[in-house]
This record gives structure tokens, C-alpha cells and sequence, in this order.
């Protein structure tokens, strides 16, 4: 399966330009860029693994791009994801947020159901790539 | 007989004997009137668009309507003198010409905020629209903005969860929301419900939605159809990883009713429930207070609203019902396409998105708003676009209505040729296509179409979608347009 996390999960995956006109869109707004890792794509694991802090300094897409290419190579098999972080007051979060890197194989997700009373279930999403540890999920 | 027909002479200014001697005055002459006075910055402003019956002075209906919808009555009360009466007297201040309309009026009117209960809209509107849209020498009446000063604001707890919490739980920024109204709305059991829910969500929808009357008929009853629904919402969000929601309606028949309804949507794990405006306003500030204490983002149907807001001399304006549903608490709102197949005027609906989702409303009178309106830090609330949108239409909507706003498209997901599930993915391409080239810096009003075509090519969904509906319009003049530029913009 594809996880379909962030906001270009449903077209082709981006190339390199289009990455980097995306993040040039963020700078171009003022938004502090990030990039974070993943082997847990849970669609409730809010906090994936910080890859530096926020590039709020930063504001050419080329340095963007070295740090992505660093995060490729060291987390080959796990997720990425490109994140555009506004602080304007009333916004402070997120504007932009999207996957650029994925494992080969992608297993996904099972749907547990515990029956309750009635005709209740009580469900958990649980992700079949968390059957092993930390490190060992991918690859 | 308060004699409002037979002259302009609006009478001098009385001394206190002659001001209270029983008998019948002019409103302007009880002091409702006073083209001196500077509203306060804690005033509540209103602007009623007036036509007045034959012969009566603009000036005289302004102060009645003022009078109406404070401490009038018809005739003189001694009463009044026991109370700090100049105080609570609402005092017409303004009155102008609307441009383009011989016989209407614009009456801008200032109240005391000590005439209002702390955080209540049953209190505010039964004194704004509460007598005064009856009275007899008007021929017609309408509310078109209102002005709420910060302290009033602050009494207000506003949306339960607002723009931003509820992008931050949906783990889904930087693009319109994705939604469907299942149909058809009625007659689909529990079991076949889900089936449409499941497939429109896996398709790539980020909601389902139930339509407005949609409660607990024969064919479905509530319990059912939130049980079937949470199976497909579970299983579509295994399916693609990630969050997704079923509007789930509770509207009821009592509050007790909807409280038990929303209860269940909550123990099933529901993120979203959904309300119609025809429960009213306390029905609606209670379940605002509801789903703050349940983290349950809170959905508003508009069920009714155009009996009173769409023509633009009698009733009220969806700019009003927008301000009002912000202080009283929802999350979504369902407030107009532009492009779709119901009324909405482009100036007038981005008018009312902007009024949901700004931190602050300057002055607009293309847009129709006529006052500045800071809200104070209140939560935004997310607009809904739905009623006759599909695919073809992407560059028009993200234009038009911007990123935050749910774009719901029911036939346009369901009435697709190959399916439910392709119906949905058309959509979603369509959309992420829109804003990856509009973020690259395309000029997608002009050149969408093109960005469509490019995308629909790795896309086969869409490819159906667009040559199944690609050139349906839905052209038709607006009746609520503004005051201020000279025609309605073509849709």
C-alpha cells in the first residue's frame, strides 16, 4: 500500500525541482522549513524524528536540499517528510507539510476490532511495520 | 396613533416634562436619534438596510427600528425614568441612501453593551431581530452587518477546536480539505451507508458527511448508521494511513436527544459530529460547550438559512449568521462555492470566508462588510464549499475560496463513472495537482484547465471525471450581490 500522509501523497512522486520549488514557495512566505523521519507512520504518531530544528535562519532552498540529501542517506528506508512551519500570530503551525521520501515496501496497516457491548467495536489502527523494533522496520 | 406617515418634521428636541407627558412621540423625538452621537469603541454596531413604506422619513424608520430593538414601546412610559434610560436607548446614527436603490436606506445603529447577557446569542438576536422585523411602517427590513467590540467578543468561547487545532489533529496541511455528502441523502440503510462512506474515503476524501435531515428515519436509525459508519471511517484510515471523519449528524428533537447522539459518536471514536442550524441558537452554543469538553470538532449545516438571507430587502445576511456562528462556537460552516449550484455571489461569499477565518475584518464594502471587526484571538472557522462543485472546477475554488475550506463534492464523488473510490481520487489529484502548480508559481485561474489535462494524464479517474462533467456551469445571476460595485460578477 501507499500511505497517503502530507500533501502531495497522490500524485507522483516528487522529483528533486519540485521539491525544491515547494520549499521555495515556504521561503518565499516566511516559513521555517523542517524535515523529519519516520519508521512509525502511524497516522496519529504525531512526532516523527526531528532531522535538525527548524531552518528558521535559512532561507535558500539549496541548503534545504543538502540537508534532504543527508536525510536520504542516512534514513534510506524510513519515511520523510518536508515541512513548511508558519509563526504568524494565530497561525504557529504547520502551512505546508509533505512526504519525500518512503521505504520500497510500504506494508501498511492492520484494523483491529475489539467487540464491546452492544454491537460496539472498539478499533485500533495498528502498523504492521511496528511488529519489530526501532531500526529494524525497513529494509 | 404614532404618526410616522404624515411628515418629516422629526419635532424639536423635548425637555424632560414634555419628553415623558403620556402620549405617543416620534422615535426620534424619545431619543433614538442622534445624528451626534460618536459610537463608543464598547458599542454593538448594527447596519439594517431599511425601505421604508410610502411617505415615512427615512430618518424617523431608522429611529423606530432603533427604538424597536432597545427600550421602545409604542407609546410614552414614565417607567423609563426609573432607569438610566439615554443609556439603553439604541440611537440610530447614520442614515444613507443605498446606492442604485431609490426607496432603501442604510441605518447604522449603535447599542450600549450593558443591553446584552455576557456570551449569549439567544439574548442578542431577540433584541436585534427580535421584534423589529414585523413593524408595520417598513416594507421590508434587513440585517446586513454588525460591528461586536472586543470586550463583547471576549465573552464568547468561539470554536471548540478552529482552523488550526483541527488541521494540527487531521495531520493535514496546505490544501483544501476533501469532503462528500453521501447520497442519495435519504432512503440507503445503515449496511449501504457505510459501503458509500467507505469507498469515498479510501478514495481519498478526508470526510464523509451526513446531509442536513439525515437523523433517525424508518429506513436508517441514528444507532445504525453511526455503527456502520465508524467501521468504514476505521477501515479506510487502515487502508491509506491517514486520519479521516464522518461527519456524523446528531441532530435531534430534544437536547436530550442530541446529547445522547453525540455521546455515542464520541464513544465510537468519532473525531467530527455535525449539527443543523434549525436546532438554534442555545442548541448550538450547548453543543459547542459539548464538544470542547469531548475534542470533537463541530460541524454547522446552514439548514434554512435562505428562507431569510438570500434576498437582499427582508431578513438577514449570511455576513450576520457567519459572525454569529464564530462567537457561538462552531467549527465548519457550510457558507457558499461561488461556482456551484447554489446562490452566492463571488464578492459576497468572500466576504463571509473572510469574516469565519480572518484574526481581524478591515472595512470591505465590495465584500459587504461595512465595519471593522476585530475578533480578539477567537478561533477561525473552517468554511465549507458544497452544492454542485466537481473536479473541472479546481482552479476556480482554490482561487476563489483560498486553502482553508472544506470542499465537499457529493455527486461529483459519488456520480462518478467508474466509482465511488475513482470519483474520490479524481478529486484529490485534481487538488494536490491545483496546489503544487499554484506553489510553483502558475498562474492557475488562467492556466488550470491545462494543469487539469496534465494531471488527469497519469490519472485515469480524473481523466473520466473531466470528461464527464468538465464543462457543466452553473451561471446564473446572484440575487444577494453588493451595494458597491455596479453588477454581479458572473460565476
Amino acid at each position: 500500500m501507499r500511505i497517503t500522509q502530507g500533501t502531495f501523497s497522490f500524485l507522483p512522486d516528487l522529483t528533486d525541482d519540485q521539491i525544491r520549488a515547494q520549499v521555495e514557495y515556504c521561503l518565499d512566505q516566511g516559513w521555517a522549513v523542517s524535515i523529519e523521519t519516520t519508521d512509525d507512520p502511524h497516522p496519529r504518531n504525531t512526532y516523527w524524528e526531528m532531522v535538525g530544528q527548524p531552518m528558521f535562519d535559512l532561507r535558500d532552498a539549496a541548503g534545504v536540499m543538502l540537508e534532504l540529501d543527508a536525510a536520504r542517506k542516512t534514513f534510506p528506508d524510513q519515511y520523510i517528510k518536508v515541512n513548511g512551519f508558519d509563526a504568524t500570530l494565530g497561525v504557529e503551525s504547520l502551512r505546508l507539510s509533505f512526504i519525500v521520501g518512503r521505504p520500497a515496501r510500504e506494508p501498511g496497516f492492520a484494523l483491529v476490532r475489539e467487540e464491546a457491548a452492544g454491537r460496539t467495536i472498539r478499533y485500533t489502527v495498528r502498523s504492521y511495520a511496528t511488529d519489530h523494533p526501532e531500526g529494524e522496520r525497513y529494509g | 396613533m404614532n404618526d410616522l406617515q404624515t411628515t418629516n418634521d422629526r419635532g424639536a428636541p423635548l425637555d424632560d416634562i414634555d419628553r415623558y407627558r403620556a402620549g405617543v412621540l416620534k422615535y426620534a423625538q424619545m431619543g433614538y436619534w442622534d445624528p451626534d452621537y460618536e459610537p463608543k469603541d464598547t458599542d454593538i454596531l448594527a447596519l439594517f438596510r431599511i425601505t421604508p413604506q410610502d411617505g415615512v422619513d427615512p430618518v424617523e424608520a431608522a429611529a423606530a427600528v432603533a427604538g424597536e430593538s432597545s427600550t421602545a414601546t409604542w407609546t410614552v412610559v414614565w417607567t423609563d425614568r426609573l432607569t438610566a434610560a439615554d443609556t439603553y436607548r439604541a440611537k440610530a446614527f447614520k442614515v444613507e441612501p443605498v446606492p442604485g436603490s431609490a426607496d432603501q436606506f442604510f441605518a447604522y445603529i449603535a447599542y450600549d453593551l450593558s443591553l446584552f447577557e455576557p456570551g449569549s446569542i439567544a439574548n442578542l438576536t431577540a433584541s436585534i431581530i427580535g421584534n423589529v422585523f414585523g413593524f408595520k411602517p417598513l416594507k421590508a427590513l434587513r440585517l446586513e452587518d454588525m460591528r461586536f467590540p472586543v470586550a463583547y467578543v471576549k465573552t464568547f468561547d468561539g470554536p471548540p477546536t478552529g482552523i488550526v487545532v483541527e488541521r494540527e489533529r487531521l495531520d493535514k496541511f496546505g490544501r483544501p480539505l476533501l469532503g462528500a455528502t453521501t447520497k442519495p441523502k435519504l432512503g440507503l440503510s445503515g449496511r449501504n451507508y457505510g459501503r458509500v462512506v467507505y469507498e469515498a474515503l479510501k478514495g481519498g476524501l478526508d470526510f464523509t458527511k451526513d446531509d442536513e435531515n439525515i437523523n433517525s428515519q424508518p429506513f436508517m436509525h441514528w444507532r445504525d448508521r453511526f455503527l456502520f459508519c465508524m467501521e468504514a471511517v476505521n477501515r479506510a484510515s487502515a487502508a491509506t494511513g491517514e486520519v479521516k471523519g464522518h461527519y456524523l449528524n446528531v441532530t435531534g428533537a430534544t437536547m436530550e436527544d442530541i446529547y445522547e447522539r453525540a455521546e455515542f459518536a464520541r464513544d465510537l471514536g468519532s473525531a467530527i459530529v455535525m449539527i443543523d442550524l434549525v436546532i438554534g441558537y442555545t442548541a448550538i452554543q450547548s453543543m459547542s460547550k459539548w464538544a470542547r469538553r469531548n475534542d470533537m470538532i463541530l460541524h454547522l449545516h446552514r439548514a434554512g438559512h435562505g428562507t431569510y438571507t438570500r434576498q437582499k430587502e427582508h431578513g438577514i445576511s449570511f455576513r450576520v449568521i457567519s459572525k454569529w456562528m464564530r462567537l457561538a462556537g462552531v467549527d465548519h460552516i457550510h457558507a457558499g462555492t461561488v461556482v456551484g449550484k447554489l446562490e452566492g455571489d463571488p464578492n459576497m461569499v468572500q466576504g463571509f470566508y473572510n469574516v469565519l477565518r480572518e484574526p481581524h475584518n478591515a472595512v470591505d464594502l465590495e465584500r459587504g462588510i461595512f465595519f471593522d471587526q476585530d475578533w480578539a484571538g477567537l478561533r477561525k472557522v473552517m468554511p465549507v464549499a458544497s452544492g454542485g462543485i466537481h473536479a473541472g472546477q479546481m482552479h476556480q475554488l482554490l482561487t476563489y475560496l483560498g486553502e482553508d475550506v472544506v470542499l465537499q463534492f457529493g455527486g461529483g464523488t459519488i456520480g462518478h463513472p467508474m466509482g465511488i473510490q475513482a470519483g474520490a481520487t479524481a478529486n484529490r489529484v485534481a487538488l494536490e495537482a491545483m496546489v503544487l502548480a499554484r506553489n510553483e508559481g502558475r498562474d492557475i485561474w488562467n492556466e488550470g484547465p491545462d494543469i487539469l489535462a496534465a494531471a488527469a494524464r497519469e490519472c485515469r479517474p480524473l481523466r473520466a471525471a473531466l470528461d464527464t462533467w468538465g464543462e457543466v456551469t452553473f451561471e446564473y445571476t446572484s440575487t444577494d450581490t453588493p451595494d458597491f460595485v455596479p453588477t454581479a460578477t458572473p460565476a
